[in-house]
């Protein structure tokens, strides 16, 4: 493996004075499942890696229906897909981390690791964005909250300043009646990125749709809300007419391109039946 | 610049002098002197680097070495019950042939190891879904499965005796 500098800092302060120092060739190193790719793979010039691992206060991990849910940066794909607490509450999320790599890379790979990589077609993205989740960011001095949906400004690029650390995620509690659906679409079953992915949270209210995000993967530069779509069932009964017109909109609002995975047309025609799918699926999983 | 590393690999304390940008999977076969860890891919997709890093599943290509500072390895040299007594899986891959040109074989092995610690009365869903990320190019999966699937019943068998 090409040859880096190795920092183990033992607090945020010091991990974020190192990389405001060292710029844009250093990097943070959680889980690696990525990281190390990148530099063997030479797809990232990297002279120094700075593991925030022995670094204390980064593995909190809370899920329960005061608070709804808090990830730490360290805290392992594996250790929140098989959390009952978040399988009752999120199995949208719990669908999603199931799908990233082998059990093998979900034991190393941690899910704020997989957000910050900003990759456009990362399986957690969707429900945590349908289901509102925010990032805490350490800035050296002090922490700012960021809309999951916010961080993202290109393939493999966030918000994130430099020094920035993003120190942990939390997704507030589910609404009373409220359902959630993730839907990936890929050629395989396993070790596959996603095609496309869609995600729907939804709240009903005496048979109408009271609230409604929806989040696409992989069909634009950065995972997106379909607002228009949202709109269109925002405080209306749920007929097949309407969810029709709501898969429309999510196709027009995608912005999908063609790679050695799909083509473009074929892609924004899955967002129009995944959209339908999982709007439906979500109404079902409402108790 | 080289640090001094200690880990304790299959039960035994070892002290390595290691480059910070050294992978667990290379210090293990080299300043390890334990080659069953296979090298196929070096870039985590397929399976066959997996060893066991404190009670879980990893590839090992994907650990830096210095990350693996007072940790509990377990590699496929570790796993014998006496020298010559083999594992139970080993017996079952042997008495199934699931092993070809057997490059993948010490990573499965782990892998189903670590999938019958957690879980040992797996469905043939659960042991697919458990291997999912260890490549064969030669089995087909089949006889990988059944023998892993013996396995876990002869385990019970004996428990329950
Ligand atoms: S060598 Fe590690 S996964 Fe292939
Ligand atoms: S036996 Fe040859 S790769 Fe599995």
């Amino acid at each position: 493996m090409k040859r880096f500098e190795y920092h183990e800092p033992a607090s945020l302060e010091e991990a974020s004075r190192l990389l405001a120092e060292l710029g844009a060739t250093a990097q943070v190193l959680a889980g690696g499942t990525d990281l190390l790719v990148e530099i063997r793979e030479h797809l990232r010039p990297v002279t120094h890696v700075v593991n925030i691992k022995r670094i204390p206060g980064l593995r909190d991990f809370a899920c329960d229906d005061a608070q709804g849910l808090r990830v730490g940066a360290l805290i392992t794909a594996r250790e929140v897909e098989t959390s009952p607490q978040v399988a009752r509450l999120f199995p949208n999320l719990v669908s999603a981390v199931g799908q990233l790599g082998s059990i093998q890379v979900r034991n190393r790979a941690t899910v704020v690791g997989n957000i910050c990589r900003a990759s456009p077609s990362a399986d957690t993205l969707p429900p945590l964005i349908a289901d509102g989740a925010r990032l805490s960011v350490f800035n050296g001095n002090g922490e700012r909250s960021i809309a999951l949906e916010e961080f993202f400004t290109g393939p493999g690029r966030t918000v994130l300043r430099p020094g920035e650390i993003v120190t942990g995620i939390s997704v507030p509690p589910p609404g009373a009646h409220s359902g959630r659906a993730y839907i990936k679409h890929g050629r395989r079953k396993a070790m596959e990125l996603a095609t496309v992915g869609v995600a729907v949270t939804l709240e009903r209210e005496a048979g109408h749709c009271r609230e409604i995000r929806i989040a696409l993967g992989a069909v634009a530069p950065t995972p997106i809300r379909a607002r228009e779509a949202e709109a269109l069932l925002r405080g209306e009964a749920f007929t097949p007419e309407r969810v029709a017109a709501v898969a429309e909109a999510a196709m027009t609002e995608s912005t999908p391109i063609s790679n050695v995975r799909a083509s473009a047309e074929y892609r924004r025609e899955m967002v129009g039946v995944l959209t339908r799918r999982a709007i439906t699926l979500a109404m079902e999983a409402i108790q | 610049m080289s640090q001094i590393v200690s880990m304790t690999i299959n039960g035994e304390e070892r002290e390595l002098a290691l480059e910070p940008y050294r992978s667990l999977l290379d210090t293990l076969r080299n300043e390890g002197g334990l080659t069953g860890t296979k090298k196929g891919c070096d870039v985590g997709d397929c399976g066959a680097c997996t060893i066991i890093m404190n009670g879980k599943p990893v590839n090992s290509c994907l650990v830096l070495a210095v990350e693996a500072a007072g940790a509990m390895i377990e590699t496929i040299e570790g796993l014998q019950l006496a020298p010559d007594k083999p594992h139970p899986l080993q017996e079952a891959f042997m008495r199934y042939g699931s092993a070809q040109c057997g490059f993948c074989t010490p990573g499965i092995i782990m892998m189903a190891k670590a999938l019958l610690d957690e879980n040992p009365n797996p469905t043939e869903d659960e042991v697919r879904f458990g291997i999912a990320g260890n490549i064969c190019r030669c089995t087909g999966y089949t006889k990988i499965i059944e023998a892993i699937l013996a396995t876990a019943a002869d385990l019970q068998r004996a428990k329950s005796a």
